[in-house]
């Protein structure tokens, strides 16, 4: 029964209610409030009390029980105003790894002179953030989930919602945003890059030897710890990466066919790891898919594209 | 729906332990020693882990001290249910409760507990002080509440939030209050008569009425509808005592089933009596009431009775004749028990009744040589009379000579049944101090008086006080006058200074419109109370409607007030007199389209009237700074309809 009312409640609310584009604002009509259990169970003591004062004639008790009734209806009002005219926008992403967690990031302004206390934010799958938002004031806001598989991650239909004064009701608003972050597969945890040569791209390069260090660029998520300049760290220049300058001229491309494993994914696994390492020499590099082939190039541009090519390969274009 | 649940931060369990302690504090008074210190050992040691960070008292521990003070209250009380029992009860699991509390959710069950605590103390408690106390403590549990809700709160905006909600719930607990539609208590039983009251009882032993006389506490005050009666005609009737041990006046056996008689009814008085609970079946009303507005019956020997007692405080008001004349047709049965005495006790106080029946032929004679052995003999009366031996009578007649007014009392009714003629005591109050300030009498417990009552053919039973014989002034002038100087006397019956006289009359008067207008306010008042105000026949659900409806009016005020902050004004009214300006352009063809910003607008609007171009953009400026800036000059508004007005093409 209350199962079905939930659900038919959620399909009546997303029915009037569009997917958001760019700020969404908080009106009386899109905030809805019912009771909490904790409600439900004051209300109880609320009559207990009345009881109680009827059956022992307490005058004084009419009073403190009217008092919390109407602290109760109050908290209500309370309730409602600390959503109202609330500002809310979807914030940039960062892509991740599967297994790590993905941050969806929303700016939260509230423009107005009232500061707003016990504010939460959470998805669908009872991911949660909890927050306060000062008079005036913008906040960044981020919600954590954590990323289990590659492809697109949606955040689905959010709830922003508060307890705020007592507990006592459940202010809610429901927000729809089309935001999603893109989920790279897990770079294996160690494979020999493939040779690089002619367009085949047979053989293996020799790792060991006549590596040229070129300098240093920005630390990115999948970088081999080998690689992290230490020094650099130390001298706190922030994380650093070496790059090295392997045989130049050479087209290295990283393949499907060859990544040696049956499984697709671990296939995807172990393009990952090449296209990490690839880059972390500073290679050039292309990769090969069943039906795609992103021609060789180096830089971030070049790592991007093919991770989000591996990120999406099969997975429906979306 | 809820969060997950975190733990309780330090500041939020001091909250809560502060909560308790408000709420229990009132309790220390009347709880046995060993609780209030236990309770207090508990609050005490939560803060302390709290403050320490340390961990938790394990659960057989826990268990451990709630089964030994169950064992405890059970030895106290003898049960754990009844009023006092469960209240000791309810603190003792609560001050415990606190050191199990882990999560929001016991920290809202404390919060709950602490409330129904607050309601426990107006068993004893219902006074202004004790109204200001209970707003004290709301506003530090409300504080405490918000805190469950919003742990980054500081204290200060958390005091200022929880002070609103409070200031906010007052009008609308005054109409709750008001129109909530009363129901006649009690729903399912009596409470229990099981807290230590004073007041008069059904016996009378000598000490028992001077002990009376050392509380200040009020038995009932009463207004008179015109003139009082003079003070030595106030005679406020309580239980009747006709049955007597040789130590102990009681109420005896003597019913009978003839109903009482009243004749001769002259001296009509109205008033209306406010009694304090005393939780005993009796009214009091001046000798003899003829009529009273509450369902009361009037026993064989003149004792007003309600049939449960009085366990809350009750108003009514009554008819009182000072002339009458009661039950001259008496039943001879009651006539024969009114004679009766303890075989063999007070030998002497027998010869001396009669020897005054020899002496004397009619019973009126006789009891005037009785109260003239009382006037004559040297008799005393005092607070402090020493104690008698197994012949009481005989011993205070002619050894001590030293009494109260039950001394005189019993004694005067043991000579007149010794000379055959009936006759009983009579315990009640005597007298009242006038509040000049509310026009009213305030009969104390030390009022508490004993008088006679002997049956002569002819006229009934009279009424005969012998301490009048002995202290007149105790009759004229209460019991200051008589024993004046006394360290006995409680505070409030010593003469003091004009001043101090006025401020305790001035208190008493407010506790009294407290009493009627606030603890007496129940469904006869309510109705009186709306007929008053015009609202005629008022039924339940008329009641409720009127309730709902301000109730609601009252809250949609609020909303009104509070949204107005999420609203500024100043935007709105800059956004109506933009559309008034856009309104003058259309009419000159240029027409903002849906999707167009002000300032989009203004360029095209004064590309196209080159003329109004200046205008144009000074009026779109001053509209976006007054709609989208963070501050706005005062006068903006005012200006920017003036340019719109001024605004002609």
């Amino acid at each position: 029964m209350r199962a079905s009312l939930q659900q038919r409640f959620s399909a009546w609310a997303r029915a009037r209610q569009t997917r958001h584009e760019g700020t969404v604002t908080l009106t009386q009509r899109s905030v809805y409030i019912i009771p909490t259990r904790r409600g439900f169970a004051f209300a109880g003591a609320l009559v207990v009390m009345l009881l109680g004062d009827i059956n022992y004639v307490l005058g004084l008790g009419y009073v403190l029980t009217f008092l919390l009734a109407s602290m109760g209806l109050m908290s209500m009002l309370h309730a409602v105003r600390n959503m109202l005219r609330l500002e809310i926008r979807a914030g940039r992403t960062e892509p991740v790894f599967t297994g790590d967690m993905a941050e969806f990031r929303f700016h939260l302004h509230n423009p107005r002179p009232l500061a707003r206390h016990g504010l939460h934010l959470r998805d669908e799958h009872g991911h949660h953030t909890e927050f306060d938002l000062p008079a005036n004031q913008t906040l960044e806001v981020g919600l954590p989930v954590p990323a289990t598989q590659r492809g697109w991650l949606a955040t689905g239909r959010l709830t922003l919602y508060t307890e705020f004064p007592l507990g006592l009701f459940y202010a809610w608003s429901y927000i729809y945003f089309d935001t999603r972050v893109l989920v790279y597969p897990r770079p294996a945890p160690a494979a020999r890059l493939p040779a690089a040569g002619g367009p085949s791209g047979s053989g293996t390069v020799n790792v060991a030897g006549d590596e040229d260090f070129t300098g240093l660029r920005s630390y990115a998520a999948g970088d081999t710890p080998q690689r992290i300049a230490w020094k650099a760290l130390a001298r706190e220049q922030g994380l650093q990466v070496k790059q090295f300058n392997a045989v130049q001229g050479n087209e290295l491309w990283l393949d499907w066919l060859h990544a040696p494993s049956e499984d697709p994914e671990q296939k995807l696994a172990i393009l990952a790891r090449w296209i990490l390492d690839a880059e972390a020499r500073g290679l050039t590099y292309g990769l090969r898919l069943p039906g795609l082939e992103l021609r060789p190039a180096s830089g971030m541009a070049q790592h991007d594209d093919c991770l989000r090519a591996i990120a999406l390969f099969g997975l429906e274009a979306t | 729906m809820t969060a997950a649940p975190r733990p309780l931060t330090a500041a939020v369990i001091y909250g809560l332990v502060l909560s308790v302690l408000m709420v229990c504090a009132p309790h220390a008074e009347h709880l046995p020693l060993w609780l209030s210190a236990l309770s207090g050992m508990a609050l005490l040691w939560r803060a302390l882990i709290a403050r320490r960070n340390l961990a938790l008292p394990p659960r057989w521990l826990l268990l451990g001290i709630t089964l030994g003070g169950i064992a405890g209250l059970l030895i106290v009380y003898h049960t754990l249910f009844g009023q006092e029992a469960g209240v000791a009860l309810l603190i003792m699991l609560t001050a415990l409760k606190l050191l199990e509390m882990r999560t929001a959710r016991d920290a809202t069950l404390v919060i709950y507990l602490s409330s129904f605590i607050i309601i426990t103390n107006f068993f004893y408690s219902q006074t202004i002080l004790t109204t200001l106390y209970m707003l004290a403590t709301l506003l530090v549990i409300a504080t405490t509440w918000l805190h469950l809700q919003s742990a980054r709160l500081t204290l200060r905006p958390r005091l200022r939030i929880a002070a609103l909600l409070l200031a906010q719930s007052i009008p609308l607990m005054l109409v709750l209050f008001v129109l909530f539609p009363r129901v006649q208590g009690p729903l399912w039983g009596m409470p229990h008569d099981d807290l230590a009251r004073t007041g008069l009882t059904d016996s009378m032993s000598p000490g028992s009425i001077s002990r009376l006389s050392l509380s200040d506490d009020i038995a009932f005050r009463v207004t008179f509808k015109d003139v009082p009666p003079p003070r030595e005609r106030m005679y406020w009737r309580g239980p009747v005592l006709s049955a007597y041990d040789g130590q102990t006046w009681t109420v005896g056996k003597a019913q009978t089933g003839r109903p009482p008689q009243l004749d001769q009814l002259s001296g009509d008085v109205d008033y209306s009596v406010m009694l304090e609970p005393h939780y005993k079946n009796w009214l009091f009303a001046l000798e003899m009431p003829v009529h009273v507005s509450i369902p009361a019956r009037m026993a064989y020997d003149f004792e007003l009775l309600q049939r449960e007692p009085v366990s809350s405080r009750e108003q009514y008001d009554v008819r009182s004749a000072l002339n009458y004349r009661a039950n001259a047709d008496e039943d001879p049965f009651q006539l024969r028990y009114a004679l009766q005495l303890p075989p063999g006790l007070d030998p002497r106080a027998r010869l001396l009744a009669q020897g005054w029946r020899k002496q004397y032929g009619s019973d009126e004679t006789i009891m005037q040589a009785a109260l003239r052995y009382f006037n004559q003999q040297g008799f005393v009366y005092t607070l402090e009379p020493p104690a008698l031996g197994g012949n009481a009578v005989d011993d205070f007649l002619f050894n001590s000579r030293q009494g109260f007014c039950e001394h005189y009392a019993g004694a005067f009714v043991f000579l007149m049944r010794a000379a055959g003629i009936p006759a009983r005591v009579v315990t009640g109050y005597q007298g009242g101090e006038f509040n000049a300030l509310g026009n009213y009498f305030i009969v104390r417990q030390s009022d508490a008086h004993a008088w006679a009552e002997v049956w002569l053919q002819g006229r009934g039973w009279v009424r005969v006080d012998p301490t009048a014989a002995v202290s007149p002034a105790r009759i004229r002038n209460g019991l200051a006058a008589a024993i004046p100087n006394s360290a006995a006397l409680p505070l409030m019956e010593r003469t003091s200074s004009a001043w101090l006289l006025r401020v305790r009359f001035n208190l008493d008067l407010i506790a009294y419109q407290w009493n009627l207008w606030v603890l007496g306010y129940d469904s006869m008042k309510q109705m009186a109370l709306l007929s008053r105000l015009g609202m005629a026949d008022v039924t339940w659900r008329k009641l409720a409607l009127y309730m709902v409806g301000i109730l609601g009016s009252l809250v949609g005020l609020f909303a009104a007030l509070m949204l107005r902050r999420l609203y500024p004004r100043n935007a709105d009214q800059a956004q109506r007199l933009f559309l008034q300006f856009c309104r003058k352009l259309e009419k000159a063809g240029v027409v903002r389209a849906d999707h167009e910003g002000p300032g989009d607008f203004a360029a095209r609007a004064a590309a196209a009237l080159p003329q109004h171009a200046a205008a144009v953009r000074d009026i779109t400026a001053r509209y976006v700074a007054l709609r989208y800036g963070e501050t706005h000059p005062p006068g903006a508004l005012d200006a920017l309809r003036r340019s719109i007005a001024a605004f002609k093409l």
